[in-house]
């Protein structure tokens, strides 16, 4: 069998004194939509941010394989330039700086209509978006599709996708499960962090986090069903989380509570 | 080269283009050290200059209910590597005129530059000015720059202002801006410094919001790097009913350099509201890490937020 592109092996990670991280193997191959599924504070949003590195996140444990490669040490822009990349559950908004410009920065080469074709698969018109600077003017969910879009720009071999359906009405819900299958067609695989079990129908796997362990990895049909019979925010959640409040996202968590 | 075509290769540097200093269809002035080196008046605007031992004095007029569709487009400088310019100029625009003016201020090769800009501004009852200018300062940050402005915007008025510093070395900035705005009026200014080495920059601009439902926006923009020193000082009263005013500061600090903010909001009226806000620090972990989980590296992702940011 061959390799996974990527190969998370016992991942330990642990922030403000609390473990968020237990253990965490999982892993992806070339081309596979993958689902993550957990309840909010489960830990998959830490995970992402492993994942890519970001600051703060360093694991304590643990190993995290993509394409052959150890990626610890690496920095983001290395790992992005490996072909990893992630799209934010909030992403930033960078004053001044044009959805023209964002997209362009993922692209090793420069290409309109690249370009175009990524804005429309996120449903946004070019015309009136290209120009356009990713500050406070644009909604949540313009926001949310422009990163989307900035991923699928830039053809990563591995794109993970951090909550792609909130902030975005539910009726273009189909839209993101059509631009993740696009992705896989073009040999894009994605890893779908999301607690939404609906977007796990369109993938090829899909694991279970709960508590930041993965607890079941399998078809997305009987992960989904037991995330939808079993997974409710529990005491456990509660108390073993710390602060963390179910219903507020993970990044809300981890500004402390504030939405 | 003659003085004016230096003047005008400078003028291009600094981001114009010197083929609209010589059209006759599109209004201009261009003044070098205390020397008028040419003024194209259009109809609806009048031009009045005079030189003086070190500088040159000038009045800008446009007629009521003039419609430009094309920039005034206004260059000042100097060329030697040291002098002394002090502009004193004074604009009025005649009531339901709608006028914008490109000024270009350039300094290119400057060690000891002092440029004084002394303006006073009346935008007549349902006038509209807008008032972009941009500096090109040159490597040896030798300019020291002092605009001030003291603006009146009557019933129904617009000012617009973008002062631009991001091209070359800052030197020594000290901006002065005051802005009495009446009833319905619009005041919005907005200042974009990239400052390095030891630039000294001050910022201080005030919106009086004295008539009803007037208007106020100060936007500032200060990206600091190496041991420059940034401060700047927004003040905006909300003086009548149903004013608005805001207050908005953005410095990024790199380095060893250091920024302050300080928003002052006055209100007398019950029915005033003016807000602030001021973020100053280092660049944004986030924005970073996002341009970095696209490729760039941190240099060219940190590169890419403050220009961004000088541009917004």
């Amino acid at each position: 069998m061959a390799k996974p592109l990527l190969a998370v092996d016992g991942l330990r990670l642990r922030r403000a004194s609390r473990e968020v991280l237990r253990g965490v193997s999982l892993a992806v191959r070339c081309g596979e939509v993958h689902a993550l599924l957990g309840l909010n504070g489960s830990g998959k949003s830490s995970l992402a941010y492993a994942l890519m590195g970001c600051t703060g996140y360093a694991p304590e444990s643990g190993t995290i394989g993509f394409d052959g490669k150890d990626l610890s040490g690496l920095t983001i822009t290395e790992r992005a330039r490996l072909g990893l990349t992630l799209a934010w559950q909030e992403p930033a908004r960078i004053e001044g700086l044009t959805v023209e410009q964002y997209l362009a920065a993922g692209m090793r080469e420069r290409r309109e209509n690249r370009m175009v074709a990524a804005l429309e698969a996120v449903g946004l018109p070019p015309a009136r978006y290209i120009r356009r600077t990713l500050d406070s003017s644009l909604s949540g969910g313009e926001r949310k599709r422009i990163e989307l879009a900035a991923v699928y720009a830039m053809q990563p071999k591995l794109a993970i996708l951090d909550e792609p359906d909130s902030g975005i009405d539910v009726l273009s819900l189909g839209d993101i499960t059509a631009l993740i299958r696009r992705m896989a067609g073009e040999g894009t695989a994605t890893l779908v962090i999301t607690h939404r079990d609906e977007l796990a129908e369109a993938c090829d796997t899909a694991s279970l986090m709960c508590e930041g362990a993965i607890t079941q990895t399998g078809e997305p049909q009987s992960v989904r069903e037991h995330y939808r019979s079993r997974c409710r925010p529990c005491d456990a959640l509660l108390g073993r989380m710390g602060p963390d409040r179910p219903g507020l996202s993970e990044e809300a968590n981890e500004k402390g509570g504030r939405a | 080269m003659s003085h004016f075509e230096a003047m005008a290769d400078a003028y291009s540097q600094a981001g114009g283009d010197p083929q609209l200093l010589v059209l006759p269809t599109v209004a201009s002035v261009v003044i070098s050290g205390n020397k008028v080196l040419s003024a194209h008046a259009v109809p609806g605007v009048e031009f009045a200059a005079e030189e003086q031992p070190n500088g040159v004095k000038a009045s800008i007029r446009v007629l009521p209910r003039t419609r430009l569709a094309t920039p005034v487009h206004l260059c000042f400088g100097v060329l030697p590597e040291r002098g002394l310019q002090e502009i004193t100029a004074s604009y009025d625009v005649g009531e339901d005129a709608d006028v914008t003016f490109q000024a270009h201020c350039t300094f290119p090769n400057a060690v000891e530059v002092r440029h004084v800009m002394d303006a006073t501004m009346r935008i007549g009852r349902g006038a509209v000015l807008r008032y972009t200018e941009t500096h090109f300062h040159g490597p040896a940050g030798g300019v020291e720059v002092l605009p001030t402005a003291r603006v009146v915007v009557e019933e129904g008025g617009q000012f617009v202002t973008t002062f631009n510093l991001i091209k070359g070395r800052a030197g020594t900035v000290s901006l002065d801006y005051v802005v009495d705005v009446a009833e319905n009026g619009i005041a919005e200014l907005t200042t974009r410094i990239l400052g390095s080495g030891q630039d000294r920059i001050k910022v201080a601009e005030t919106i009086r919001l004295n008539g009803t439902a007037a208007r106020g926006l100060a936007k500032a923009r200060l990206a600091l790097a190496g041991d420059a020193r940034g401060e700047v000082i927004g003040t905006t009263e909300g003086n009548a009913p149903e004013t608005r005013g805001h207050i908005d500061c953005v410095e990024i600090v790199r380095d060893r350099a250091v920024a302050s903010a300080i928003p002052i909001v006055r209100v007398t009226d019950p029915q005033a509201q003016v807000t602030h806000e001021a973020a100053i620090g280092t660049v944004n972990r986030k924005e970073l890490e996002t341009l970095m989980a696209r490729g760039l590296g941190e240099e060219a992702a940190v590169d890419a937020i403050v220009r961004g940011m000088l541009a917004g």
